[in-house]
C-alpha cells in the first residue's frame, strides 16, 4: 500500500499506509494520526481537515478548483496558505505514494 | 399546538395528524417534551411542512444528512436578514439586525474573517491561563452541603467573565453584557422576558451599541495590537466602516455567541452526566476522556435548537419540493438524535467513537466561528471539576428557557457533598 507522511505542527512525523481510493483525511483518522479533526466526516463542510501540501507534491495533488466548495471553506480556515488543501477532498492514488502533508497549529 | 407540562407528549406526538405537528412552539422546549415529535417526524416525515404556525408556514428538516445538505448549500439556502434572517421568527421591519450571520457571500465572508482571529488557536493559547485561573477560583468558592443554582453560580459566572475578556469590557460591569444577551434571544411575549416589545428590545440594544461605540473609538486610534473583538472590528478593512446599525447587530451576535451557548452547555453537561452516572464513573476513572466528553455534551445538549434559511430557488429534499421563498428550519436538536447518523443517540457516552461528528455547530460557511473557544472553556471546567473530584448532586430537573432557538437552562439546583 502507498505511504503518506503527516507532520504535526510540533514536528512529529507519522508515516502510514493509505489504500488507493481512500481520502487522505481518512488515512490520518483511521491511523489515529493527531492534528486532523474532520468534524463533518468528509463532506467538505467544516474545514477541520486542513493540511499544507509539501511543495514537491503540489503538481500532483493540484489546488482546489476555482469556485469550488473546498475553496470557499478553505478561505475561512485559520492560517490558510497557497498550498492549503482540505484532506478529505484528496483521494489516495498510486502516484501520490510518499506524499508529505503538514498540519496547521490548530483546526479552526 | 399546545404543550402543557401535564400531558403525555409521546401519546400526543403519535396520535395527532402529522400535518398538525408544529415544532416551533416555544413551550415544547420550556417543558422539555419535544423529542417524541421529532422522533415521529424523522421516521414518518423527515422533511416536514407546517402550513400554519405563529411564525408563518415553514419546513422542518429533521435528519442529520438532510440538515447537512441545507447547511452546505448557501447558494440555495440564504441567511439574509432582508429575507427574514436565521430564526423562524422573522426580523421585524424597522428592527432588523444585519450581522454577518444574517448575510450571504461575499459580505458574510469578509466580515467573518475580521473577527475570526480573536477566537483562532493562537489567540486561544493566550487565554487558556486566565480561563483556568478563573474556573479554579469559582469552583473553590462553591458552597458545600447546601443547595445552590449551578446556572447562576458557575455557568453564568464563568461565561460572563469570558465575555468581558473577549470584548475587553470592564469586568465589574459584566452583568450588563449578560442582560443584553438575554434581551437579544428572548421571545418578547414571554411573561418574564427582560423586554416586552421589539421597540423596547431595540432601545436596549442601542444602549449596548453606544457603549461599544465608545470603546471602539478609543481603540481605533491605538497602534499596539489588541486581541479583543472590538479592536479587531475597528481595525479590519472589512468592518472599520460599518454603520451604527450593523455595529449593534454584530455586537449582539457576538454577545450571544460568546456566552449563551457555552453557558447552557456548562449546565446541560452537569444535568446530562447526572442522568448517566455510570458514564460519570467512567470519566472519573479516565480523565483523559474530557475532550471527548466536551463534544458529547455539546451534541447531547444541542445549545442552538434550530437555525433558519430562506430558499432562493426550488429544491428537492427528502422527496419534497421546497419552493423558492419558503422558510426552512434546520433542527440541530433533532439531527443530533438521528438514529441513522448516530448510534444510541439519546445516551450520553463519554467515550463515544467520532464524538466530534455532531451537528451542534452547524456546517458550511456559517459554521460556528467560536467553536474552539467554547470547547476550551468546557474542557477546562471539566478538567478542574475532576481534579477536585467534586461530588455534584443534582437535586431536581432543570428549568428551561421558553425559546425555540436557544436551549437555555435557567435553573439547575445542585448540592456538593
Ligand atoms: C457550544 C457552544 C456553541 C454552539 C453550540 C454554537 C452554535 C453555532 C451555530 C449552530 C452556528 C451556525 C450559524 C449558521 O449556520 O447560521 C454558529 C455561528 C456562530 N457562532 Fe457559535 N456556537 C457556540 C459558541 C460560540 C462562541 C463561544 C462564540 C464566540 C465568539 C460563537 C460565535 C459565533 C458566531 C460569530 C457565529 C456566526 C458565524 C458565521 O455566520 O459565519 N459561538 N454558532
Ligand atoms: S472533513 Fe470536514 S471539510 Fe474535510
Amino acid at each position: 500500500m502507498p505511504g503518506v507522511t503527516y507532520i504535526e505542527f510540533n514536528g512529529a512525523a507519522h508515516t502510514v499506509e493509505v489504500p488507493v481510493g481512500t481520502s487522505l483525511m481518512r488515512g490520518a483518522v483511521d491511523n489515529n494520526v493527531p492534528g486532523i479533526d474532520a468534524d463533518c466526516g468528509g463532506e467538505c463542510a467544516c474545514a477541520t481537515c486542513h493540511v499544507y501540501v509539501d511543495a514537491a507534491w503540489l503538481d500532483k495533488t493540484g489546488l482546489p478548483e476555482a469556485g469550488s466548495q473546498e475553496e470557499t471553506m478553505l478561505s475561512f480556515a485559520a492560517a490558510a496558505q497557497p498550498n492549503s488543501r482540505l484532506s478529505c477532498q484528496i483521494k489516495m492514488r498510486e502516484d501520490l505514494s510518499g506524499i508529505v502533508l503538514r498540519m496547521p497549529e490548530g483546526q479552526h | 399546538m399546545d404543550a402543557n407540562v401535564n400531558f403525555d407528549a409521546r401519546e400526543d406526538a403519535y396520535s395527532r395528524p402529522l400535518d398538525s405537528i408544529d415544532v416551533s412552539v416555544p413551550e415544547l422546549y420550556q417543558n422539555d417534551v419535544y423529542q417524541p415529535y421529532f422522533e415521529r417526524l424523522r421516521r414518518e416525515d423527515p422533511v416536514h411542512y407546517c402550513a400554519d404556525s405563529k411564525f408563518g408556514p415553514y419546513w422542518s428538516v429533521t435528519r442529520y444528512k438532510d440538515i447537512m445538505k441545507v447547511a452546505i448549500n448557501h447558494q440555495v439556502f440564504s441567511s439574509k436578514w432582508e429575507l427574514g434572517g436565521v430564526r423562524l421568527e422573522d426580523q421585524v421591519q424597522g428592527y432588523e439586525r444585519p450581522s454577518f450571520i444574517q448575510m450571504d457571500e461575499p459580505d458574510h465572508g469578509q466580515r467573518r474573517m475580521a473577527v475570526s482571529p480573536a477566537v483562532a488557536p493562537e489567540n486561544l493559547q493566550r487565554m487558556e491561563g486566565i480561563i483556568r485561573e478563573r474556573t479554579s477560583r469559582v469552583l473553590d468558592e462553591l458552597p458545600h452541603g447546601r443547595p445552590f443554582n449551578w446556572v447562576q453560580e458557575v455557568s453564568i459566572e464563568l461565561t460572563s467573565r469570558m465575555l468581558a475578556t473577549l470584548f475587553d469590557w470592564p469586568l465589574e460591569d459584566r452583568h450588563r453584557l449578560m442582560f443584553w444577551s438575554d434581551v437579544t434571544v428572548c421571545h418578547v411575549d414571554t411573561a418574564d422576558a427582560p423586554v416586552h416589545s421589539e421597540a423596547e428590545r431595540y432601545a436596549e440594544l442601542q444602549k449596548m451599541a453606544a457603549a461599544m461605540k465608545a470603546l471602539w473609538e478609543e481603540r481605533a486610534g491605538g497602534n499596539a495590537p489588541r486581541y479583543d473583538l472590538i479592536s479587531m472590528l475597528a481595525h479590519s478593512d472589512a468592518t472599520r466602516h460599518i454603520d451604527f446599525r450593523e455595529l449593534l447587530a454584530t455586537c449582539s451576535l457576538l454577545i450571544v455567541g460568546g456566552n449563551d451557548t457555552t453557558r447552557n452547555s456548562m449546565s446541560g453537561g452537569v444535568w446530562g452526566l447526572s442522568q448517566f452516572p455510570e458514564q460519570y464513573q467512567k470519566l472519573r476513572e479516565n480523565p483523559e476522556l474530557v475532550p471527548s466528553l466536551v463534544s458529547e455534551i455539546i451534541r447531547w445538549h444541542t445549545p442552538v435548537l434550530h437555525l433558519r434559511r430562506t430558499a432562493l430557488a426550488d429544491f428537492e429534499l427528502g422527496g419534497k419540493t421546497i419552493r423558492k421563498g419558503d422558510k426552512v428550519a434546520m433542527w440541530f436538536v433533532s439531527g443530533n438524535r438521528d438514529e441513522e447518523a448516530i448510534k444510541d443517540p439519546h445516551d450520553l457516552i463519554v467515550d463515544r467513537a467520532r464524538a466530534r461528528e455532531h451537528i451542534s455547530f452547524g456546517f458550511g460557511v456559517h459554521r460556528c466561528v467560536g467553536n474552539r473557544l467554547a470547547e476550551l472553556q468546557l474542557r477546562i471546567l471539566w478538567e478542574e471539576i475532576l481534579k477536585r473530584d467534586l461530588d455534584i448532586g443534582v437535586m431536581d430537573k432543570p428549568k428551561y428557557l421558553r425559546s425555540n432557538l436557544i436551549h437555555g437552562v435557567r435553573e439547575l439546583p445542585v448540592q456538593i457533598h
